[in-house]
């Protein structure tokens, strides 16, 4: 059989990254939320923040495993998938790597032992501490993993030599171009997806009259990000637009599905792009919105997919669909953040049944609008590895494709129950809840063979094992 | 400066892959052992005893393969691709055992899966990191400054050996650490099984003593040409002195040093292996100095090591030192 190992080396890059993706988006937010209730917890000494902070911990810690795992496999990917790649920017983005396993993987993973089983060995200032180290670990690895991606978009403060990128500038590489447009849309993203994840948990308890204290806070702190951060988003994702048009126009055009570059851009709000016919299908669109947006003027032209080879195209089709799929939810969720704050102001946002209804559902609305936004950003960017510089095709290992498709059927394989496994017990966790939870029996089944009489005596003492020590997910009882 | 560079990249690359061969040794260990153990209450202890710390563990292959390709990207574009199946297969063993640490407490009572994945998950990764360091050993084919190899050139008799070694060696780590950290049936579980795993250990190292001088003429000239002879045999041994003072320790019922010494006989091995290969990175094509990353690139990142590893290693140990103590079903947490 015939194998093509650059097509089956990117469908497994694709494949691991996006994987990888959705948790840390996860817990870069939901560690930032709970340091939160931890310093709110220290600062007015209110248990339910104590409650609710140590409920996320547990599924922080569920997603922070996967989170782990599939990012090793990441770092390795660069050198079994893409060596010839990996040679070429070694020299530039490879200590920017490094930087991120110096400054933030030792950080976040070390002082991950103390919040998750410190809550009744340590002090509470050291647990939060360490939730605040464990908050600023991820943050920082978001900075230098992105720096390394925006400049694979847009590489500057480097020459190449024999077919090798060497450093020239180390604050150019660093600070390249797209990066700060990058990084806030990312840890952007990344917060306010979490903080629907916490209004659809915090709606879902509320419909169901369970935790109506904690939800509450719940419900009040996520809607204040979304109505926040949902806005804001949109400011820096025009912004990052028109920081792309500037260095990848071809991407531009095909993200707005705009071909002729002679004619003022239409927004195209709907419409099926045909990459023969070199138009559009049935397509609804706002004339000169396009310039608007991209030039400010209503008559200013940019550069049109036509303008370009066809063998410099990204997939048009996808890049087309997936920022639709982004731009519409974070539209949906700018919405969410007014409606939510208006029923706050109002009185009536624990009571609104039609608003706690939808909410519950939106929960993974955060993550395929990240999925779609990489998507665009990344098959944007093709047909080149480091943009201008390194082609895809000239940046893959020299592996025998049947070694990568049978690597890659493991893979799928092997995630797809790591994956279903960790959202049936996430999911089961948030049935649990903050309160009914026995201390250290997060799914109301006894960790070990403790005896059902010895948990009733507890209970009976009134020593509630749901406000006590103890560390929920792993710890040997004594 | 061009010169020592590389060596100094080398020294640090080096400490990293040695602090992850001890840490996540004894760690691996413990699911390797993890079948031996039949209880329940026996696994939780022993999973417990490196819950908090095995995600640090790791960070330090990070640091490795992530500082290969830092310093030597042109070891590791060779490398990666030339052990493409193993490195893959590891890290998918990895990714089982690694979620098993909290998928087995949420999914109480009905851990049972988690359980094999974590056994297994453990004993093919450390199989696989054998497996990895015997394909090294034995050289790598190189044309043109890439992999010139097949996808099994790894795949030798002498690679499955030392990987068998380094699942028996993480099985020694694994007891001497439950003899240490535990009491009860878990630290007589170590006591029971340590005393084998050591033979096999010493036995292994033998073998690989004599099997690597015999088939690579390097590596035997290396060891056996004067004046070098003279300076090297103490490691041996040394080597054979530490495995008779963790057998006397174990016999006398001692419950940290056999931990200690076995760290100090994975050293000496390690230190073995190192003197067989210097200065080759990829053996027998690439050295530090023809691999080597811009010396920009080497310094930059140098830069930043020198402040943030004695950091990093400084609160490694504080995270250590703060979960320090017994860990055992009568006595836990709090
Ligand atoms: C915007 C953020 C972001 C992005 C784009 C990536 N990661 Fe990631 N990664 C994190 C944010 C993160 C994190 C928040 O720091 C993690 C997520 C899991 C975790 O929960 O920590 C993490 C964990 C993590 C780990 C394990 C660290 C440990 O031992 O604790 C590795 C080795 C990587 N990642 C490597 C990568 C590579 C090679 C990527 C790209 C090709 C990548 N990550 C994309
Ligand atoms: C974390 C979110 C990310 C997602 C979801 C993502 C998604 C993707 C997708 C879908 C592809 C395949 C594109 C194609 O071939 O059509 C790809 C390729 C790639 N990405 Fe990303 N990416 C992400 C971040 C990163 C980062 C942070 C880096 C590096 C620092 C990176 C490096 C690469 C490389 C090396 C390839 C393979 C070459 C290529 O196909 O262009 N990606 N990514
Ligand atoms: C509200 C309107 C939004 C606009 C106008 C917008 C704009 C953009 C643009 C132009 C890009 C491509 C950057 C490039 O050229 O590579 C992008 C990428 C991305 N978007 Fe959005 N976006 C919006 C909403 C969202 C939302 C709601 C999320 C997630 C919650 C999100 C997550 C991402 C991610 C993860 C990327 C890839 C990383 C990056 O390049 O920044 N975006 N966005």
């Amino acid at each position: 059989m015939e194998f093509d190992p650059v097509l089956l080396a990117r469908i497994q890059f694709a494949f691991t990254i996006s994987f990888h993706i959705i948790f840390p988006a996860f817990t870069i937010g939901l560690s930032a939320f709970i340091a939160v209730l931890l310093l709110l917890w220290t600062a007015t000494k209110n248990d339910k923040f104590h409650r609710i902070a140590r409920f996320w911990t547990k599924i922080f810690a569920v997603s922070f495993a996967m989170g782990v795992v599939s990012g090793i496999v990441l770092s390795y990917q660069f050198g079994t998938n893409w060596s010839r790649f990996s040679e070429f920017s070694g020299n530039v983005i490879g200590p920017l790597i490094g930087y991120e396993v110096l400054t933030a993987f030792y950080l976040e993973a070390t002082f991950l032992g103390i919040l998750l089983f410190g809550w009744n060995r340590f002090p509470s200032w050291l647990v939060t501490l360490s939730a605040v180290l464990v908050a600023l670990g991820t943050a920082t690895s978001a900075f230098w993993i992105l720096s390394a991606n925006s400049w694979m978009h847009t590489p500057a403060g480097h020459e190449v030599r024999d077919g090798i990128a060497y450093p020239l500038d180390w604050l150019q590489v660093v600070f390249n171009p797209s990066f700060p447009y990058r990084l806030a849309h990312m840890v952007n993203a990344a917060y306010l997806t979490t903080a629907v994840v916490v209004l659809a948990v915090g709606a879902r308890y509320l419909l169901a009259g369970r935790h109506v204290e904690e939800s509450h806070t719940m419900l009040r702190m996520a809607v204040g990000m979304i109505a926040i951060a949902a806005p804001l988003q949109l400011v820096i994702g025009d912004l990052h637009g028109l920081n792309t048009l500037e260095h990848q126009p071809v991407k531009v055009a095909a993200m707005e599905g705009h071909w002729n570059g002679e004619a003022p851009g239409d927004l195209v709000l709907f419409g099926i792009p045909d990459e023969e016919a070199r138009t559009n299908h049935y397509a609804v669109v706002v004339p000169h919105l396009g310039s608007l947006i991209l030039t400010h003027t209503l008559e200013g032209t940019y550069p049109g997919i036509s303008d370009f080879p066809e063998e410099e195209w990204p997939p048009i089709l996808n890049v087309f669909f997936s920022f639709r799929i982004m731009v519409g939810i974070g539209l949906l969720l700018i919405a969410v953040g007014f409606w939510g704050a208006y029923l706050w102001w109002r009185g009536r946002l624990f009571t609104s049944r039609w608003f706690l209804l939808s909410s519950s559902y939106m929960w993974p609305l955060g993550f395929i609008a990240i999925l779609a936004g990489w998507f665009v950003t990344e098959q944007g960017r093709q047909p080149w590895l480091v943009y201008g510089l390194l082609r895809t095709a000239d940046g893959v290992s020299p592996v025998p494709g049947a070694s990568v498709a049978s690597t890659l059927a493991l893979f799928v394989f092997i995630y797809g129950i790591v994956f279903s496994m960790g959202i049936y017990y996430i999911n089961r966790l948030i049935n649990a809840g903050p309160k009914d939870v026995p201390i250290e029996t997060p799914a109301g089944v006894p960790n070990r063979p403790l005896s059902a009489a010895e948990e009733a005596a507890r209970e009976a003492t009134g020593r509630s094992r749901g406000e006590g020590p103890g560390r929920p997910l792993s710890e040997p009882e004594g | 400066m061009e010169w020592y560079l590389p060596v100094i990249w080398a020294g640090l690359i080096g400490t990293a892959v040695a602090m992850y061969v001890i840490l996540d040794g004894f760690d691996l260990g413990l699911g390797v052992l993890f079948p031996i153990a039949r209880e329940e209450e026996e696994r939780d202890v022993m999973m417990n005893s490196v819950a908090p710390f095995w995600d640090g563990n790791e960070t330090w292959l990070v640091l490795g393969g992530g500082g290969l390709w830092v310093a030597f990207p042109q070891a590791y574009a060779v490398i990666m691709p030339a052990l493409y199946l193993p490195v893959i297969g590891m890290l998918l063993a990895l990714v089982l055992r690694g979620v098993s640490f909290e998928f087995r407490w949420v999914a109480k009572p009905s851990h049972g899966m988690w359980d094999i994945a974590f056994a297994g998950g453990s004993i093919v990764a450390a199989f696989l990191q054998g497996v990895i360091l015997g394909g090294l050993i034995q050289g790598i084919e190189v044309a043109d400054g890439q992999y010139a190899g097949g996808a099994f050139d790894w795949l030798t008799p002498f690679s499955v050996f030392t990987g068998l070694a380094v699942v028996a060696g993480y099985g020694l780590l694994g007891t001497t650490w439950l003899i240490m950290r535990t009491a009860g049936p878990t630290q007589d579980l170590g006591r029971q099984y340590a005393p084998m795993l050591l033979a096999l250990v010493l036995g292994a190292m033998v073998v690989i003593s004599l099997w690597t001088p015999l088939t690579v003429d390097r590596i035997a000239a290396r060891w056996f040409s004067l004046p070098n002879f003279f300076f090297l045999w103490p490691i041996p041994l040394a080597a054979a002195g530490v495995g008779y003072l963790i057998w006397r320790w174990l016999r006398a019922g001692r419950e940290g040093l056999p931990f200690v010494g076995s760290i100090i006989l994975f050293l000496l091995g390690y230190v073995g292996l190192v003197i067989s290969t210097v200065p080759y990175l990829v053996p027998p094509h690439l050295t530090f100095w023809d691999a080597a990353a811009a010396p920009a690139s080497q310094i930059f990142l140098l830069i930043g090591t020198v402040f943030l590893l004695p950091l990093v290693l400084g609160y490694t140990a504080f995270v250590y030192w703060v979960f320090r103590g017994k860990v055992s079903p009568g006595e836990g947490y709090h």
